[in-house]
């Protein structure tokens, strides 16, 4: 028997989100993921002075603010062969670190632990077992039993008192949980604790950005910030102390907090690291530029096809024509239409004209373009990112997986290979590894921009000048989601094309014009579904994605009429 | 000390959907704020509020809300509306916001009050103008966040 089962989307400004799958005999058969990214946004900012564009493309989305404006950026210094000052890489690297860490302690904690921790099995725990259990797996200071009663305590109010809120939605006592009331009642602490984790590290943003949620600091040609040592208005060093505390915070929590309790999941749900992979090649940018051209970077990136390391090749300069002659998108399968039919076009011929059907199983389904690199999808994304580290030898990364193998084997699980990365938990192991990567980059960034402070260096910006004719540049990105990439066409100094690439497009889009799934289509298939009414799995491999939407998942009958309707986290 | 938070919610590349946000900038060009009182464009973000929002003692929200009244129909809800508005999915903001507020009450440190100032969105098309209608009605919107401000004993002053 056949069951279609659709996840579709609640609205959230950043586009929607509707998965479809059949499930036959418990597992998933076919999928489909289709979605609505704001594609206008790229409209709007045509024959606008290019200097401008950066504060219109961070509103495309409610979560990745900062990631859109900092590609935006760059893609017009490329454009210009702009240098950006050593002070304003070093800026806009902690802005993108202290961001990337806030993004991947919200996504575990507060978007996909629900996935795994059974929150009401937590009111059942024993809170000095819980404790006991937490302090022999980390000497992270959150774990007494004073803090286990406390949450809950906390916990069981909150629940008595009805607004479960957040957990509304929860699929407790699904038979995929597995974990005991006292791990439970553990992560419910970490939950908790991890609110104020994420907010050092957006802290660090908001200070260095001016302003959070949408920073205000940065131009084209560096940031805006100026830098003194004895001023109260601008930069100083007193602030940049008051940053390192907040960095020290983050980690903290980090290592102690969230390094371990992705092992305890990995090491309590094994099954999931064979489960959820997504497309074999991965594509990732190089990140966190430390010289003024964009040339010498402290993480690498490029491309690895068919889970082969040694085959690695490496995108070695922002702009590098190995990335730039790769991209192409087709639409196909998508509710556009190119004016020359169905081929790939390059994102700075990118066309954006509407052609929208009806959900077609075969034909159109999908707002959402697809993305190829030399022909094929690509799967973007801390994998990605790892992979690539490994790949070159990259020291911290090696040193994290290392580690996190440890310490998931230490917990009775299995030991991490690279290829257990490309699965469902896989991904929230690669995650922390690089949220452990990019923190110590956080660290070195801080330091670099005070020695070079020291050194008397004030500089924060280079004065663009557009010439007359045309130029076209690319803005890389290895955001939080992985690659992103702004293209801009710039006449005259105005700008005649803008398409943004963003990493949710890589991996969430339809079938491609040679009909080759990306990566959220390919994870799904061979799923288990327990449930066909609560289908936890299938949000568990979309959730590992980290897509920056929620999900209102329908349950359909095989005439796809409606049945059920659950709204998940 | 009592902290009090305006905040503007919406997309200002859809039209009318940012409504919140630009009923925010108008507020704070045209008033100086007591002391006590920060005005936030947030925009479409979520948890990066948290922060901003955490142990509050009013929370005025200012938002375009899909309520099935006219277009540019200003409304006021307090108190038990304002979840009942964020259950009722009126905002395409409430995924976030809610997520927030629930967050902060499983903390227990969630808004002493939560005010909502809302707009009926005439038009959520592509651009970052508000339609006529919708912009005619912002001052109005604005007088009422000042109105909601003096009486909760936070008074703004009309700048020169």
């Amino acid at each position: 028997m056949t069951t279609r089962i659709t996840i579709d989307p609640v609205t959230r400004i950043e586009g929607h989100l509707r998965i479809d799958v059949e499930v036959e005999n418990g597992h998933i058969a076919k999928s489909w993921a289709s979605g609505q990214m704001w594609r206008g946004v790229e409209k709007i900012v045509l024959d606008r002075d290019p200097r401008d564009a950066w504060t219109i493309v961070q509103r495309i989305c409610g979560v990745c603010t900062t990631v859109h404006a900092i590609a935006s950026v760059r893609a017009v210094e490329e454009a210009l062969e702009l240098e950006v000052p050593l002070n304003a890489q070093y800026i806009r690297n902690m802005i993108l670190t202290a961001h990337t860490l806030h993004d991947h302690i919200v996504h575990f904690y507060q978007l996909s632990a629900l996935d795994w921790v059974d929150v009401v099995s937590a009111t059942k725990a024993n809170p000095a077992k819980a404790a006991r259990f937490a302090e022999s797996i980390s000497d992270w200071e959150g774990n007494s039993h004073a803090v286990m009663a406390d949450t809950q305590e906390r916990l069981k109010t909150f629940v008595a008192s009805g607004q479960l809120g957040i957990f509304t939605n929860g699929y407790w006592g699904h038979p995929a949980m597995k974990l005991s009331p006292e791990v439970n009642l553990m992560a419910v602490a970490h939950y908790l604790q991890a609110l104020d984790a994420q907010r050092w590290a957006n802290k660090i943003v908001g200070t260095l950005g001016s302003k959070t949620p949408h920073i205000q600091n940065l131009a084209v040609g560096g940031v805006s910030n100026p830098i003194s040592t004895d001023s109260q208005s601008v930069l100083t060093i007193e602030r940049l102390l008051e940053i390192k505390e907040c960095i020290d915070k983050v980690g903290s929590f980090l290592h102690n907090c969230y390094f371990v309790d992705v092992a305890a999941i990995a090491a309590s749900y094994p099954e999931w690291l064979s489960l959820g992979a997504g497309v074999n090649d991965f594509l990732s940018s190089p990140e966190l530029p430390t010289d003024t051209r964009g040339t010498q970077f402290m993480i690498p990136g490029g491309f690895v096809h068919g889970g082969d390391l040694a085959g690695f090749r490496k995108i070695s300069r922002f702009g590098d024509p190995y990335f730039t002659d790769g991209v192409a998108e087709s639409v196909k399968h998508s509710w556009y239409s190119y004016r020359h039919g169905d081929g790939e076009l390059k994102p700075w011929r990118g066309e954006t004209t509407p052609a929208y059907t009806d959900f077609e199983d075969n034909g159109k389904y999908s707002w959402v373009k697809s993305p190829t690199f030399y022909g094929r999808p690509a799967q973007v994304g801390p994998v990605a990112s790892v992979l690539a580290g490994l790949a070159t030898g990259h020291q911290t990364t090696k040193l994290y997986v290392e580690r996190l193998s440890e310490k998931v084997h230490a917990l009775s699980g299995p030991k991490l290979s690279p290829a257990a990365l490309n699965s469902t938990v896989g991904r929230h192991a690669a995650r922390v590894i690089r949220a452990c990567v990019v923190y110590e980059d956080l660290q070195a960034n801080w330091k670099l921009l005070m020695e070079n402070i020291g050194k008397g260096d004030v500089a924060t910006f280079n004065k663009p000048t557009f010439p007359k004719g045309e130029i076209a540049g690319v803005g890389q990105v290895e955001a939080p989601r992985g690659l992103l990439s702004h293209w801009v066409v710039i006449k005259d100094g105005r700008i005649a094309n803008y398409q943004a690439v963003v990493p949710s497009t890589w991996l969430a889009a339809p079938k491609n014009d040679k009909g080759q799934p990306a990566s959220y289509e390919v994870a799904l298939l061979g799923t288990p579904v327990a449930d066909p009414e609560r289908p936890l799995e299938a949000l568990r491999t979309i959730h590992s994605f980290d897509p920056c939407l929620a999900c209102a998942v329908h349950l359909t009958d095989a005439e796809h009429k409606t049945a059920v309707q659950v709204f998940a986290l | 000390m009592t902290r009090t938070v305006v905040l503007g919610i919406g997309n200002v590349l859809m039209s009318d959907e940012g409504v919140g946000v630009h009923a925010v900038k108008t507020l704070v060009q045209q008033y100086e704020l007591a002391e006590d009182v920060e005005a936030i464009d947030g925009g479409t973000t979520g948890m990066e509020l948290l922060p901003e929002l955490e142990g509050v003692d009013l929370l005025l929200i200012i938002d375009a809300i899909r309520i099935g009244q006219s277009p540019a129909t200003v409304v006021r809800l307090e108190g038990d509306q304002v979840p009942a508005f964020f259950k009722t999915k009126l905002s395409p903001h409430q995924v976030g916001l809610s997520d927030v507020l629930a967050a902060l009450a499983f903390k227990g440190s969630a808004p002493g009050r939560v005010v909502l100032i809302g707009v009926q969105p005439v038009t959520l098309s592509l651009g970052m103008e508000l339609s006529p209608e919708v912009k005619a009605r912002l001052d109005e919107v604005v007088s009422l966040a000042v109105a909601e401000l003096a009486a909760s004993g936070h008074p703004a002053t009309l700048r020169a």
